[in-house]
């Protein structure tokens, strides 16, 4: 636990130090959002695919973002340091993770609503929006960190990140965008609520240890 | 040891399998190319017409054995890919390395005639429909995986790596498979389920088991053959190929 809470302060401290590459990801998602307004023939047509619009969006959002994750401590050395501790990898790997999502995820969450209401979503969809994208997006960031451990040791392949993590994405993208397609209908959205949280659950559990292995693989010479 | 655990041993080692799936490779193509030509005759020229579909469900010849396949191949590369990193067995990461590629083609056949079919029988070339959807999401899981690959120079580092997408691809498929088919119920009625048509008489399905055991017996060899190239390629500095090749072939 506290290999997990060293390791996420001492990467918010980078994030916090090193402002500017953190938020592309969300510059990215507006500008995408903007796109999709864009592209949008009429009011209805926009409202009508704002929930699935915000919600592909963040999965590419997530997957574009994971390039990043562990190419900093690739080039410094800190990942094979990391990786020479006998003590097993998935603590701090949670801490890293958790750090990154909340740079990345968190913002999602309250940027998610904004963007729906931009693309003239009604307002009954919000909730169920925010609370999918909060149960959702963690999911999003295990995947995609199972695609950059996979990666790290390549240094290019923010595009390859991105193939590998978003078919892997498709379930946490179904039971999303069906929470916010159900309130949007007036319909409970809890069932998709509780999906995204068994999903959440079942990678929080098994996506550390792939990340683990991945990153071993990784550094292998 | 007893005689089956030895050979199991050298079923392990690259240098003996070259020599022992050799036999395999040539039943594999002989069994399956004889299925194949013999299914696809007797399902094209004499099967019985659908009295719905008509001829265009003769397709179902190739698309079935194909999806099929596609599925089971990567349910194969899971496995592999959990012997390769438990057991640190060369040849399972050389399988992944082999039946990548021939998966992603039985998926893209499998898609390609499933549009084919789905233009005359459903009025559109692609339809959202659950099994579909699945097929084409596994047809992307199998592209990041041959990218995979492909982006890691050492090939060892690149199995491995390999190996571990297989392993994490292969426990998603399942929940994949189940998300897309509930979205759909959702979404639309399950108006184009398999599972309710009317059951097929003998004249129909025979020939289709035929071609399902064909192809697999057809892709059998190629992954042999595929298998067969690989050792040699990544065996290429030791002594017994070396010897193998200087002697004017790889036969053995």
């Amino acid at each position: 636990m506290s290999i997990a809470i060293a390791q996420t302060r001492r990467d918010l401290a980078i994030v916090v130090r090193s402002r500017g590459e953190a938020l592309n990801p969300l510059a990215f998602f507006a500008l995408a959002t903007l796109l999709f307004g864009l592209a949008g023939p009429s009011p209805e047509t926009r409202a009508a695919i704002a929930p699935g619009a915000v919600w592909a969006l963040a999965a590419l959002a997530t997957a574009l973002s994971m390039e990043g994750l562990f190419r900093r401590d690739v080039e410094e050395g800190a990942l094979e340091q990391l990786l020479l501790h006998a003590r097993p990898l998935w603590p701090a790997v949670l801490g890293k993770l958790f750090a990154h999502w909340c740079v990345t995820g968190l913002p999602l969450v309250v940027l998610g609503p904004v963007a729906a209401l931009a693309l003239q979503a009604s307002t009954d969809v919000l909730p169920a929006l925010a609370l999918g994208l909060l149960l959702g997006t963690p999911t999003l960031t295990f995947i995609g960190a199972i695609a950059a451990a996979l990666t790290a040791g390549i240094g290019r392949g923010s595009l390859l990140v991105a193939l590998i993590a978003l078919p892997l994405c498709v379930p946490t993208l179904i039971f999303g965008a069906g929470a916010a397609f159900a309130a949007a209908a007036g319909a409970d959205a809890t069932p998709q609520l509780l999906w995204l949280a068994a999903l959440l659950a079942a990678a929080a559990t098994a996506a550390p240890f792939a990340v683990g292995a991945g990153l071993r693989v990784s550094q292998e010479h | 040891m007893g005689p089956l655990r030895t050979y199991f041993h050298k079923l392990g080692s690259p240098r003996w399998f070259f020599d022992l799936a050799r036999p395999w490779g040539i039943g594999f193509a002989v069994v399956g190319v004889s299925l194949l030509v013999v299914g696809w005759v007797w399902g094209l020229a004499f099967a019985p017409e659908d009295y719905q579909q008509g001829n265009s469900f003769r397709i179902i010849y190739v698309h079935v054995p194909s999806a099929h396949l596609a599925q089971a191949l990567y349910v194969a590369m899971g496995v592999a890919g959990v012997t390769a990193l438990v057991w640190r067995v060369k040849l399972a990461d050389m399988f992944i390395a082999v039946v990548a590629p021939v998966g992603l083609a039985m998926a893209g056949m499998a898609l390609a005639t499933g549009a084919i079919w789905g233009r005359p029988t459903w009025g559109a070339w692609w339809v959202w429909d659950a099994r579909t959807t699945s097929m084409l999401v596994l047809f992307f899981l199998l592209v990041g995986l041959v990218a995979l690959r492909q982006a890691i120079p050492s090939e060892r580092q690149a199995g491995r790596a390999a190996a571990v997408l297989a392993i994490v691809g292969t426990v998603n498929v399942p929940i994949i498979k189940y998300s897309v088919e509930w979205w759909l119920t959702l979404h639309q009625p399950a108006s184009f389920s398999f599972s309710s048509a009317p059951a097929m008489p003998p004249s129909m399905w025979m020939p289709l088991v035929v071609n399902v055991i064909g192809l697999y017996s057809f892709a059998g060899a190629l992954i042999v053959a595929g298998l067969r190239n690989e050792i040699l390629h990544r065996e290429r500095d030791a002594q017994w190929v070396r010897e193998r090749l200087a002697a004017g072939g790889a036969r053995p």
